[in-house]
């Protein structure tokens, strides 16, 4: 199988702070993939340099084989951590937005999930609850068919009934030939899931195993290896 | 089908495990046609590949088949689902047997209790 996205010696720091420093590690097409790792031990660092957001300082990302650009953009889809949509827009202007933005965003599936959820696109982004607002922007973020999906922290503060409906959305939207790497530290929410996980601890891979080469040579869930690694 | 999984298992193990278990109890009969790897995915809550592993494997051991266009169906062999059956049986009491050793109780105590709460 190819690769989708590969770092190499990728290295980020904030000021002084260091965050990443050096990190390499190669996502394969077609899998699903945890990045879990404590606070602060560079998720969100990692996807956002992946997204184009952020620039490294030292290193190299390809992304189907193109440094991080335009080209890289039009196939990657990334949800952020919080939702960042202007509070006074409505859901309809806001699929507009990223009609007009992206070739591979189909409306009708927005639409679509929309109506499942009975949330209707004529509302403001404002009148949304805090797990509508999150399930929207994973709708719109879904509903590109693109290459590698880049999901932060999918799952942040919402009851377990939405969980499992964004869990759902993303085992339904995705398609085979692409990726989704889901950061996260509520790993048993998502353990079943994963293909691979990706443990990172200070800014550097400590683990990149497939969840069942895990549970077969560990004889126990990912969740129960996390708290093991990261034990403080 | 209600799908649970345990945690020192893969995953794609505990589906083989609990597909054969609706094949020996007749809950998926010979012939049946299974829903498609995404459908039986979702239900699952897992990842398509992660189903799709355990269906080909399942396939190798000649309980499920595929027809190309037609979908993925239950083997018709009869006898296949006797013998699974069988293996689980064995799988139960060798667990059981275990369990009541811990508690402390010979091979022939077990015996005597068993025959005493069926009667």
């Amino acid at each position: 199988m190819s690769d989708i996205a590969v770092c190499k010696d990728l290295k980020k720091s904030y000021g002084r702070k260091s965050v990443l420093k050096g990190l390499n590690l190669s996502i394969e097409s077609g899998k699903i993939i945890g990045l879990l790792g404590p606070n602060g031990s560079g998720k969100t660092t990692l996807i956002k340099l992946m997204s184009g957001i952020l620039r490294a300082n030292d290193g190299e990302i390809l992304i189907g084989g193109n440094p991080v650009g335009i080209e890289t953009k039009k196939i990657v889809s990334y949800l952020p951590e919080r939702p960042y949509f202007s509070a006074s827009m409505k859901i309809d202007e806001v699929i507009n937005f990223f009609d007009d933005f992206y070739e591979d965003f189909e409306k009708e599936t927005a639409y679509g999930m929309l109506e499942k959820l009975n949330i209707s696109p004529a509302a403001r982004i404002r009148t949304l609850s805090k797990g509508n607002r999150e399930k929207v922007q994973l709708i719109l973020v879904m509903s590109r068919k693109a290459k590698l999906y880049l999901l932060d922290e999918p799952m942040g503060g919402i009851d377990p009934a939405a969980r499992d409906y964004i869990l759902k959305t993303i085992l339904t939207n995705y398609s085979e030939d692409s990726s989704v790497i889901i950061s996260t530290h509520l790993i048993s929410d998502v353990e079943n899931v994963l293909d691979d996980v990706i443990f990172i601890k200070d800014g550097e891979m400590v683990l990149h195993k497939s969840v069942d080469d895990i549970r077969m040579e560990e004889k126990k869930s990912v969740d129960a290896l996390f708290r093991e690694v990261f034990a403080c | 089908m209600e799908w649970r999984f345990s945690d020192d298992l893969p995953i794609y193990q505990q589906i083989m495990s609990q597909i054969k278990t609706c094949i020996a109890t007749g809950t998926w009969k010979p012939g049946d046609k299974l829903p498609s790897v995404r459908e039986l995915a979702l239900e699952a809550e897992v990842n398509p590949n992660t189903m799709q592993k355990a269906l080909s494997e399942l396939e190798r051991e000649g309980l499920l088949y595929s027809q190309r266009t037609a979908g993925r169906f239950v083997s018709d062999n009869a006898s296949k689902a006797k013998v699974l059956q069988e293996e689980m049986m064995e799988e139960y009491i060798k667990k059981f047997l275990e369990q009541m050793k811990k508690l402390g109780y010979t091979p022939e105590e077990t015996l005597k209790l068993l025959q005493k709460f069926i009667d």
